[in-house]
């Protein structure tokens, strides 16, 4: 009897014990407003939120809506662009920097720290310099190119495309550093082996250290998205959704709908389908990547 | 011990005593403007003649500033007292009980009597209880003429809109843009609700805005005020200012023809000293059918707990409306006043052709007080869009529309 097992539950008691605000504040704020605006985006909520049950309607008029389709669009371009751009500029960047440069902690310094300013700082910023009138056109023109023509904020086709030059300036930093990271724990024996079997310096980072990398871009992978998922003040403060509504994105219109529209409704139901698309991506990826492992012991 | 306490609850006694006698109010306002913020300066000058305090809360933009009053509202921590255009704005915050009922002071100081015309009183009350206090009428249906530019281009000043749009080729010759208009959808929408206004017969804007009839929406007539905004996109293409009063500028400096914009334009005229009738013109009704939209400003009171701020609330409200305040306030903001009592003699050329207006009743009901922010937000974020982007036809918007109006309330 005396040697009964202690019950799991009070096990590394000082720990659970610790754990519990944080879990009750996960279960309430997180999961339970989530719920609750699920819920909700299926009233007819105006400015304040009203029980007043209209099933699919919130989503009907979503999916009607020229601006939200224009602004899942915007998120795709912005998205996919950003993923695959500030990942290839932050590895070679880390790449190059690995190559045991002189002053490398100035140059480390000087790319990160974009990172350190808020998106609003570095809309005005991106604002000014693509600003024909005193900007990169104006530079260029006063230098003698007088037809050069710069201004993708004014035009509605690229407009998207002058916030993600905006967006990479402020986000490659950031992936850079980790992927330097990531290139220091390589050991370098494995670069002494490559060496020696006369591999070529590329294939040996695709091939090889990317390969062992894998944790770090996970991480920086799950860190850029949400960032692009949530991208609103970058908008509002480098084109507030203009030229017209050529930069809109989800959040921005979850904004206006709950703040300026007076339609809680509206914003929870946009809210809603930016979860579930968020969920779509992760979910599957989520239960490959971690679930797996799991199994596999 | 003792001594400490004792003086902690003297220090109270001191506190509450001074803001009995004297309370800080703060008001939240969008009026930012050089000839708003001198209009709002009265207000505060002749509060503070009371003995309470105004606490001046400006929040830049219309739309930002409803969006941080209505979220400090329902967030539980309200200001003492904030500007809205009365109508449907306020609807929802009434209903859940977070406004303060002002009945008492609209009562004693008889505002049923004497607030003319008495739609504007008509908008702050729901279920026969008053929620707020007017403070002005202004109407959006005006057509500011720079005569400057007009001499430039060797042009007649207009008198009505199809000479101002026959006459933007010339003004487009003098290197004058022909329409200012800022980047906003609010200047935008607003713009073309002129347009329906005025080009056409009132019932059209009424039953379009009242009744929300989706037949005349979509029909030729309203057809033909869209094919008129495209006509004013054309003539705003090089029009890239974005706030309404750099819009004003342009026309101020004869460097644009002209812009449509609700007499709150007559503000940053007087600030700039120029002359109605000399520099520039203002034509109501954009010269075609003289008829005033009464939207306006009015204050609203959240319901606060602490007594002496409600009483400094009660003699806000009870201020706001007497004659000399509305005087000076409505000089200063180039809008009407709320009571037709009072001398306006000092007022310019442009406000007596409003006034003029206002006594034949040549009105209609604001947009703000027929839709509901969500539907004028929509209606904005489609103007938005066509003004800036070419490719899309009057016939494209108008269904665009027609939609919006078939779902509004």
């Amino acid at each position: 009897m005396a040697s009964k097992r202690p019950n799991q539950l009070f096990r590394n008691m000082n720990a659970k014990v610790s754990a519990i605000p944080m879990i009750v504040t996960a279960l309430f704020v997180f999961v339970g407003g989530t719920a609750w605006t699920i819920v909700y985006s299926f009233t007819k909520s105006g400015l304040l939120p009203r029980m007043k049950w209209i099933g699919l309607d919130q989503y009907e008029r979503l999916w009607g809506t020229k601006r939200w389709l224009i602004a899942i669009e915007n998120l795709a371009i912005y998205g996919l662009s950003m993923l695959v751009l500030v990942f290839v500029i932050g590895f070679i960047l880390a790449a190059l920097i690995d190559q045991k440069i002189r002053f490398e902690n100035t140059v480390r310094t000087v790319i990160l720290y974009p990172y350190a300013m808020s998106f609003v700082v570095t809309g005005l910023v991106w604002q000014w310099i693509l600003n024909p009138e005193f900007g990169v056109q104006n530079i260029m023109r006063g230098l003698g190119w007088q037809s050069f023509t710069f201004d993708p904020l004014y035009n509605a086709e690229i407009a998207i495309f002058g916030v993600l030059i905006a967006g990479l300036w402020q986000g490659s930093g950031l992936v850079m550093v980790l992927m330097l990271a990531g290139l220091r724990g390589i050991d370098q024996e494995v670069w002494k082996a490559s060496r020696v079997d006369g591999i070529p310096a590329w294939k040996t980072y695709i091939f090889i250290v990317i390969p062992m990398m894998r944790p770090v871009f996970i991480t920086t992978l799950v860190l850029v998205v949400t960032g692009i998922v949530k991208v609103f003040d970058l908008i509002v403060a480098q084109t507030g959704g203009g030229p017209g509504i050529a930069t809109e994105v989800p959040a921005k219109y979850v904004y206006d709908m709950m703040f300026r529209n007076n339609n809680l409704g509206q914003g929870f139901a946009a809210s809603t389908m930016m979860l579930v698309t968020v969920a779509i991506i992760v979910v599957p990826w989520a239960i490959l990547e971690f679930g797996g492992k799991k199994n596999n012991g | 011990m003792k001594t400490i306490r004792s003086l902690l609850v003297a220090s109270t006694a001191v506190c509450s005593a001074g803001a009995a006698g004297a309370a800080e109010l703060e008001v939240m306002h969008w009026w930012t403007s050089g000839g708003e913020a001198a209009a709002v300066a009265e207000f505060a000058k002749s509060f503070d003649a009371t003995g309470n305090t105004w606490v001046d809360a400006a929040i830049a933009g219309g739309e930002n500033a409803r969006a941080v009053m209505v979220s400090r509202i329902t967030g539980g921590d309200p200001m003492g007292a904030f500007q809205f255009n009365h109508g449907r704005q306020a609807e929802e915050l009434i209903e859940a009980g977070l406004l303060r009922d002002i009945t008492d002071i609209a009562e004693a100081e008889g505002w049923l009597d004497l607030v003319n015309p008495s739609t504007l009183l008509d908008a702050c009350t729901v279920d026969g209880r008053v929620y707020c206090a007017p403070v002005n009428i202004h109407s959006w249906q005006w057509l500011w003429v720079s005569h400057q530019a007009f001499a430039d281009a060797g042009v007649d000043v207009p008198t009505n809109w199809a000479e101002f749009s026959a006459a933007s080729g010339a003004l487009e010759g003098a290197g004058k843009i022909p329409l200012a208009m800022g980047q906003q959808g609010w200047q935008q929408s607003g713009a073309f609700n002129v347009m329906m206004a005025s080009l056409l017969p009132s019932e059209v804007f009424l039953s379009v805005y009242g009744d929300k009839d989706t037949e005349v929406a979509g029909g030729d007539a309203v057809a033909t005020v869209f094919d008129a905004a495209a006509q004013a996109r054309d003539m705003a293409a090089k029009s890239t200012v974005q706030n309404w009063n750099d819009a004003t500028n342009l026309v101020i400096t004869g460097q644009a023809g002209g812009q449509i914009m609700g007499d709150w334009a007559q503000g940053e005229f007087a600030v700039a000293e120029a002359v109605a009738g000399e520099d520039y013109s203002c034509l109501p009704g954009l010269g075609t059918n003289p008829r005033l939209s009464t939207g306006g400003d009015a204050f609203y009171f959240p319901v606060l707990e602490d007594d002496s701020l409600a009483a400094a609330q009660g003699e806000l409200a009870a201020l706001l409306l007497k004659p000399e305040v509305q005087v000076n306030f409505n000089l200063a903001k180039g809008s009407l006043p709320v009571r037709g009592d009072i001398d306006l003699s000092a007022a310019n050329d442009c406000m007596q052709k409003g006034l003029a207006l206002l006594a034949d009743g040549a009105l209609l009901p604001d947009v703000n007080m027929l839709a509901t922010p969500d539907t004028v937000n929509q209606i904005n974020t489609l103007f938005t869009e066509f003004f800036a982007d070419k490719s899309i036809s009057a016939a494209d918007a108008q269904a665009q529309f027609v939609d919006i109006i078939a779902d509004a309330e």
